[in-house]
């Protein structure tokens, strides 16, 4: 049929997944290096929640901004990037059932990422790199931090062109037919979103590096803070595009979800693509130079049809799980299907707990603070991390340590050590997170700056109520840092003392939804949930449970939205 | 629809291009009514609302600017001492042009104006980028060197208000905090 059907690989068995062996190192290097990175930025983050604490305020001046700089680069790039790079490899090699391009090229990309990321680290550590993730102009780092940036940028460019390569090999190969699966389709969205976020990275940081070389001339500041929010804000939507992919890929895997409808979650990706890197606009609401028709253009019809595509993928993803379990014959009320989902399941637990906090807390108030005149009462406020905080931590970081669950597994057969506390590790991380967010969203409604060592910014300005929020962050950030703890010591106490799987014999399972015997479809249902086809007609079971959520959400979306205009029509008039 | 769908993982059966259907496309068309509604309270506030940031800026050096700081603040008090203490007295309105320098790691100078007179408030940065943060109001603006970013403001209470830097502008940071008093 092919000549890829013998490259090197081993079957899974219980997913029946061929893992390729070519990739299976990559998958795990850049894996393990993005789990490094985590906990690097995990220390980091509860040295800072602990210092924002007035009660606490743990670090000197110079190393609390240090220490932030570090915890931004390495939980915004590096962890993210190089777990994103294992995705790439992981779903395409094993969803298309091909090789990986090229050995070399990972090689490659993989020294000059890690290579990057410790001269990266390393340059901040030593306090040559005072400057925050987004190392605004005129503010100067020593090179070896842009240098460092340059690489792990160029780096992963190399790994995102090695996977076209893997997708076109497959396409070639006819390792598949028709389209390519839904997953991979996401994936591939994030990918093309890498390509030109990087290439803004590229574009602003050559210069950038030459200058601080003395090379050439300073980059103008208002420049600047166009090109990097290019890299900085479209980084974080390759986050969003691939945790949307997870959740598909967990939603599959756990209850056996299908799409409701392929073309309306590809459409969604294709969305993305298109719409979301003006996004990056709204750091620049409040710009000097920056027109407000530029501004209100670019966060409007850009955002929003990105806003629609989040949308259509927050209803499709739990609808599909609401028909799955429909399917398999809970049936009962509006919620039976989600009060009989597969809470136990970490996989599971993860994935939703990620749904939701990315939906009715990152998006809501990502939407609402990214409106131009919102922004006035926003812009370099807590709120700012409080919304980011729940996308890119409760959503995406939570939504890849579900993933985590199942592939570690798959990938080092191993069994997962002390499940009672892998199962409890997805709620404790969310429940940290969303209590943290809480407290910068509050505490930033209140005018408290982000980015500052003395909370009180030398008297009494906030005012108590502030602190009490302040204090919410701290103890949200001993939560999520503890359940951060606890999915890295978990992680590596598996791969290093857990139980090995004997090959042929079926991994554990977490725990997928049982087929009731009076279920409708249950004739349909292949016995290994989410694997094999099965028979899912959407009009027999039908989505009414997601449909009364999703209305919750709307009206949650649209009380906070016109609260804040409320809150910005009390401030003094300003043009 | 009435056909075997596949799972994310696996390849869809041929033919999986159709229209959304049921409650799906309900929430798509609602979804898309949203957005419209968003897009469409901006242009409104813009014209009918009074907080906007208009990014009304002009370029300027920022040696330029400080001369042009130092020429308000003497100009508004004559007094030699009175600018040492960085207070500059009520400016007439309207709409009077006052300045505001940033400066690591502080503001210069402290401005007195009145309540419910319209300023033309020109800040700048001498150094690196700024946060112009004025609280309690909560209202924040970026301040980039090299231009005069002007704000059309319109003081609606007395008070002391203070001014927070709100950019990270180096290890000095947080010590950044000015003063604008309303009469």
């Amino acid at each position: 049929m092919n000549t890829n059907s013998d490259y090197p690989k081993r079957i899974c068995s219980t997913t029946g997944f061929p893992i390729c062996r070519s990739a299976e190192f990559f998958v795990k290097a850049n894996a393990v290096l993005g789990v490094v990175f985590l906990l690097i930025g995990g220390i980091a983050a509860i040295l800072i929640a602990l210092t924002r604490w007035q009660a606490v305020h743990l670090l000197p001046v110079d190393w609390f901004y240090r220490i932030l700089t570090l915890h931004g680069i390495n939980m915004l790039i590096f962890w993210i990037l190089f777990f994103e790079v294992a995705i790439l490899y992981f779903v395409s090699t094993t969803l298309l059932k091909v090789r990986l391009a090229s050995r070399l090229t990972a090689w490659i990309s993989l020294v000059m990422m890690l290579v990057g990321a410790v001269m990266v680290d390393v340059t901040i550590l030593l306090g040559k790199a005072d400057v925050m993730l987004s190392s605004y102009l005129p503010l100067l780092a020593h090179p070896a931090f842009y240098l460092g940036i340059i690489l792990v940028a160029v780096g992963t460019l190399i790994a995102v062109g090695n996977y076209f390569a893997t997708l076109y090999i497959a396409k070639k190969e006819k390792t598949y037919e028709g389209s390519v699966p839904l997953v991979v389709f996401g994936a591939t969205a994030a990918a093309i979103i890498a390509v030109v976020t990087l290439l803004h990275g590229a574009v602003v940081m050559v210069p950038t590096f030459l200058y601080s070389l003395h090379l050439c001339a300073q980059p103008d500041p208002q420049w600047y803070r166009l090109l990097w929010w290019g890299l900085g804000h479209m980084s974080q939507q390759v986050n969003v595009c691939a945790m949307v992919a997870v959740w598909y890929f967990l939603a599959a895997i756990t209850t056996g979800a299908k799409p409701l409808n392929e073309a309306v979650c590809r459409s969604a990706f294709v969305l993305y693509i298109l719409f979301i890197n003006l996004a990056s606009a709204h750091h620049l609401l409040v710009d000097p130079g920056v027109s407000a028709g530029w501004k209100i253009w670019n966060t409007s019809y850009a955002m929003y049809l990105a806003v629609l595509a989040s949308m259509m993928h927050g209803f499709t993803v739990p609808a599909s799980v609401e028909v799955a379990m429909r399917g398999k014959g809970y049936v009962r009320g509006l919620f039976g299907w989600l009060t009989n989902a597969p809470w136990r399941n970490p996989g599971f637990s993860a994935f939703f707990l990620s749904l939701l906090i990315f939906g009715f807390i990152g998006g809501i108030t990502g939407v609402t603070l990214g409106t131009q005149q919102i922004n006035i009462i926003a812009h370099n406020t807590l709120r700012i991390p409080g919304h980011f905080h729940a996308t890119v931590v409760g959503g995406t970081t939570l939504a890849f340590m579900g993933l985590t669950y199942y592939v570690v597994p798959l990938l080092w057969r191993r069994e997962y050590i002390m499940k009672p506390l892998c199962r409890l590790q997805p709620y404790l991380f969310g429940l940290g997170i969303l209590i943290m967010s809480f407290g910068m969203s509050f505490a930033g409604s209140m005018g408290v700056s982000r980015r500052s060592w003395d909370i009180d910014a030398g008297g009494s300005i906030y005012g108590p109520t502030a602190h009490l929020f302040l204090a919410l962050v701290g103890i949200g950030g001993t939560v999520a840092f503890i359940a951060l703890f606890l999915y890295v010591g978990l992680t590596v106490g598996t791969l290093l003392f857990g139980r090995r799987i004997a090959a042929g014999k079926s991994m554990e399972d977490w725990g997928t939804p049982k087929v009731l015997s009076t279920s409708p479809g249950h004739d349909h249902v292949a016995p290994a949930p989410g694997f094999a086809g099965g028979a899912t007609v959407a009009e027999a079971h039908p989505t009414q449970g997601t449909m009364v959520l999703a209305v919750i959400f709307l009206l949650s979306f649209a009380v906070y939205y016109f609260a804040n205009w409320k809150a910005l029509a009390d401030v003094w008039p300003v043009r | 629809m009435n056909q075997e769908s596949s799972s994310g993982l696996e390849c869809p059966k041929p033919g999986w291009f159709q229209a959304p259907s049921g409650n799906e496309r309900t929430w798509i068309g609602m979804a898309v009514i949203w957005c419209l509604i968003l897009s469409v309270m901006m242009p409104y506030w813009h014209f009918r609302g009074k907080q906007n940031s208009t990014g009304e800026a002009y370029r300027v050096k920022p040696a330029d600017f400080v001369k042009r700081v130092e020429a308000f603040v003497k100009v508004n008090t004559g007094e030699e001492s009175l600018v040492e203490d960085g207070i500059a007295p009520v400016v007439p309105a309207p709409p009077g042009e006052v300045y505001l320098l940033a400066k690591q790691f502080f503001w210069f100078p402290v401005l007195k104006l009145r309540s419910g007179e319209t300023y033309r408030l020109h800040i700048s940065s001498a150094d690196v980028q700024h946060g112009f943060s004025l609280l309690p109001m909560n209202m924040n603006f970026q301040i980039v060197p090299g231009y005069d970013h002007v704000l059309t403001i319109k003081p609606q209470a007395p008070g002391t208000y203070h001014i927070v830097c709100n950019e990270f502008c180096g290890i000095g940071h947080q010590q950044m905090v000015g003063k604008i008093i309303v009469e």
